[in-house]
């Protein structure tokens, strides 16, 4: 009779399922923790900087009473606390306040910039994780060979160059010599998708040769850790071919320390694009934010600053919870 | 009123924002081997057609189409590409020139004005211009709260008023330049002056707006009801380059005709690009090292002296701006403004002079010199290079390097001894109201002298041309050897182009010929 068995196997199975629910939700509630503490570190960071809008948007013109009036116009006088619990109320409904310096509402072009980024890092992403983690997979099947050490060299190469370096290097290249590449990158409204994707070509070029070392390199050394495996060696015996061992058998136990990069990459690109925006003249959301700060558009760096914090949140919060349900010692505990 | 200081932030993409434009007037010269180019070009026959792209700094996500509140070079091109003024400038002397306005006269000692407004004008929105049209725009540009930076400017008009096709203007005090103030883009007329929507975008000038998305692109089209016929080509993209590098590879990758700013230091490199033509004008702004004349120790005109003699302007113009520019005379007053006093003798670098009035000055120890990144590209290299030509006359010049974020509320006017730089003006009047006459917010030397005073409200008087040039001249000399200014150099404006385009033409209205680039000029193929 198997029923014991098998109702203890269930019991087993449900057992767990609780437990990685448990861990999930967990995660899920501190990432939503965590946002709160970044809103507030971005709300009091921004708070705290030194030079206030009203003097730097009177400029050389500044008188105190002036000064007085704009901080008095934008509710400056309130005490912080009651201006960040409106703050927080209105994001909690979609609302991000007004711009201080056009008084536009700040959300309409947040999504639309964001969108734009978006469009950057996901077609950088498309490229990036694939190439990464196939190149990385090579790199093992060839480990100390001539395919490794090429594929090292050009990758240590490219993480040692800085971004905006990258950039101009391809300006000269594809646009300025051979004319091939499209230049700016300026995206704007009525736009087909065709010919988004041809104007940001250099941009995730760019980008994608500045992130794909490092996921490369992690998949690589990530890979190679479980190589020495007893499964992998049976595997060997049972005479499979060495890319599918890697493949089906080494890969998908090594898959979380390379989803943690990866999502880190994931997160750089959405974030960390404000030079690569400048260099092409992209109109993404880092472009947005820095023209904000340069005139002190509290509401529009804070509306940056937090979705920021909530991208890099989210992406991480995926990345652990790929992990968890990647690892199996958290889905079957003993 | 004036230019505004906003505190920038690092990099490229900002050190050239809100520099020179707000509400400042004027730039560019033509002389000379630039004036026979210009000439050149636009005898040759303009060609219709194409679509123009201008590669522009200057923009930001904030930016508006409210001519009241035009910030950095792009909005200032947008507004000159789709509106008019009353009145324009001549290009080569900066002289009043019929606009919307076709005629003027002045009386009660240039109290009362009457504008004779055109009525053969209408707007892009088909509408037609009236006098009340102009009326409206000044009145709304004379309000607080349209936060208009030419409210300074037009603060001495006290009524204005529409009769029929006339536009009667009546100020407080006499101004015989009160025509050029009305060159100023931030006054181009609106319909109702703007009262009812001043970010619509609709003009009566050459090009009509089609699209706008603030610190990314506009895009115009020819207005073919164009009261004047203006503009070759069909239609026109501006886009937003904030980046310096990047405009520099559009245009050497031919993707724009025409970029602005381009820094003194990468000249000699675009030189060397095949079809990119450098378009260098003299300017009309400079950069300044105020000391307050009423603060110890500088309340010692010796002291004051002594460091105007300890700077070597010739280094100076050579390192900060690659030799793009011209060496000043510690007045504000360069070669580009009429009645410009060319006989006063040029200050120069002189040790043994300095050490002379230091020793004279009675003071004793280091001088503080307080400057910063984002005063003016490379300040903080003059400051250090300005020390070691101190250091020869035994001046003891101590540079403390101050954070670009709030120089200009911190340390400006209220440091005794720092660094600052001013745009152009319209007119000498208005240079000179803006930094040395008392009570104005930006005479950063609190400088202040009833005689001098005296001087500037007495040429705003009189007409005649002579007798006006008589006074600035007196009213130079004392800026040059009483003030608190060192005025060392007059920066240029650099632009570039591509050999497409032909027919640009240098303004000493100001810079990118006066904002009128995009309807002055035309492309070869």
């Amino acid at each position: 009779m198997s029923a014991p068995g098998n109702d203890q196997i269930a019991t087993s199975a449900g057992r767990s399922n609780n437990l990685l629910a448990r861990l999930i939700l967990r995660r899920i509630l501190l990432g939503f923790g965590l946002l709160l503490a970044a809103s507030m570190l971005v709300y009091g960071g921004v708070e705290m900087l030194p030079g206030d809008f009203a003097a730097t948007y009177l400029g050389r013109d500044a008188t105190p009473e002036s000064v007085e009036h704009v901080r008095k116009e934008l509710g400056l006088d309130r005490p912080m606390i009651q201006r960040y619990g409106e703050w927080l109320g209105g994001i909690v409904q979609g609302d991000f306040g007004t711009s201080w310096s056009n008084h536009n509402s700040v959300a309409e072009q947040l999504w639309k910039r964001l969108g734009n980024s978006m469009l950057l890092a996901v077609a950088s992403a498309a490229i990036a994780v694939p190439l990464a983690l196939g190149l990385g997979m090579i790199a093992v099947r060839y480990r100390n060979r001539f395919p490794d050490r090429a594929i090292s060299i050009l990758s240590l190469a490219a993480v040692s160059l800085p971004e905006f370096f990258i950039g101009y290097l391809l300006i000269q290249f594809f646009t300025v010599q051979l004319g091939v590449a499209a230049f700016p990158a300026t995206v704007y409204d009525g736009m087909s998708l065709g010919e988004r994707l041809s104007a940001i070509a250099l941009p995730v070029l760019t980008l994608v040769v500045a992130v794909l070392a490092h996921m490369m390199r992690m998949t690589r050394s990530a890979i190679l850790n479980v190589m020495s495996s007893p499964y992998v060696e049976t595997a060997e015996l049972k005479g499979l071919s060495a890319l599918r061992i890697i493949a089906e058998h080494a890969a998908p136990n090594a898959v979380a320390p390379i989803v943690t990069v990866i999502a880190l990459n994931l997160a750089a690109l959405v974030v960390g694009v404000v030079v690569i925006e400048v260099v092409f003249v992209y109109p993404g959301i880092g472009q947005y934010m820095v023209d904000a700060v340069t005139v002190r558009d509290m509401p529009v760096v804070q509306a940056c600053g937090l979705i920021f914090a909530a991208i890099y949140i989210v992406l991480n919060l995926l990345a652990d919870i790929v992990s968890i349900l990647a690892n199996p010692r958290l889905r079957h505990p003993r | 009123m004036e230019m505004k200081k906003s505190n920038l932030i690092g990099m490229d993409l900002a050190a050239n924002r809100r520099d020179f434009l707000k509400g400042t007037i004027g730039a560019g010269l033509l002389l000379g081997g630039l004036a026979g180019a210009a000439h050149a070009q636009a005898a040759a026959t303009p060609k219709k057609g194409g679509t123009l792209k201008l590669g522009i700094d200057g923009a930001a996500t904030t930016d508006t189409l409210d001519p009241a509140k035009v910030i950095g070079s792009f909005a200032f091109l947008v507004a000159r590409t789709i509106g008019d003024t009353l009145v324009t400038s001549d290009p080569a002397t900066g002289k009043a020139l019929p606009g919307i306005a076709s005629s003027w006269e002045s009386s009660n000692q240039s109290k009362d004005w009457v504008f004779k407004v055109r009525n053969d004008i209408t707007f892009h929105n088909g509408k037609k211009l009236t006098a009340e049209d102009c009326a409206q725009t000044i009145r709304r540009h004379m309000k607080e709260e349209s936060g208009s930076g030419a409210r300074g400017m037009i603060a001495s008009i006290e009524t204005v008023e529409a009769k029929g096709e006339e536009l009667h203007v009546r100020l407080s005090e006499s101004n015989v330049d009160l025509p050029l103030v009305f060159t100023i883009h931030l006054l181009m007329i609106q319909p109702n002056g703007g009262m009812d929507n001043p970010a619509e975008g609709v003009g009566t000038g050459p090009y009509k707006l089609v699209s706008f998305e603030p610190g990314v692109r506009a895009v115009f089209e020819k207005n073919v009801n164009d009261w004047q016929d203006r503009g070759y080509v069909d239609s026109v993209e501006m886009i937003a380059m904030n980046d310096a590098t990047a405009r520099i590879a559009a245009i050497s990758a031919g993707r724009v005709h025409f970029i602005n700013a381009v820094s003194p230091k990468t000249v000699t490199l675009l030189k060397r690009a095949q079809n990119v033509t450098i378009l260098n004008a003299p300017s009309r702004g400079h950069y300044t090292l105020p000391m307050l004349v009423d603060t110890a120790p500088f309340d010692n005109n010796d002291l004051r002296l002594a460091l105007k003699y300890a700077i070597d302007r010739e280094a100076m113009l050579q390192t900060t701006l690659g030799g793009f520019g011209t060496i000043g005379n510690d007045f504000p007053i360069n070669a580009t403004y009429p009645n410009f006093p060319s006989d006063i003798e040029q200050r120069a670098y002189d040790p043994d002079k300095a050490a002379f009035h230091f020793k004279k000055s009675g003071h004793d120890g280091p001088v503080v010199l307080r400057t910063s990144d984002g005063t003016f590209p490379g300040a903080v290299d003059a400051a250090i290079l300005y020390q070691e030509n101190a250091k020869k006359a035994g001046i003891q010049i101590e540079v403390k390097r101050e954070p670009a974020d709030g120089y200009w509320n911190n340390i400006w006017r209220k440091a005794p001894f720092c660094m600052s730089y001013y745009g152009s003006r319209l007119t000498q009047d208005l240079m000179y109201a803006t930094e040395h006459l008392a009570g104005s917010p930006a005479n950063e030397t609190n400088f202040n002298r009833p005689d001098f005073d005296k001087l500037i409200k007495e040429a705003r008087v009189v007409e005649d041309e002579a007798k006006r040039a008589e006074l600035y001249r007196a009213a130079a000399l004392m800026v040059r050897d009483e003030g608190g200014s060192i005025i060392p150099v007059f920066n240029n404006n650099i632009n570039a182009a591509t050999s497409a385009l032909k027919g640009y033409t240098e303004d000493v209205g100001n810079d990118m010929s006066n904002g009128y680039v995009a309807s002055r000029v035309w492309l070869e193929a």
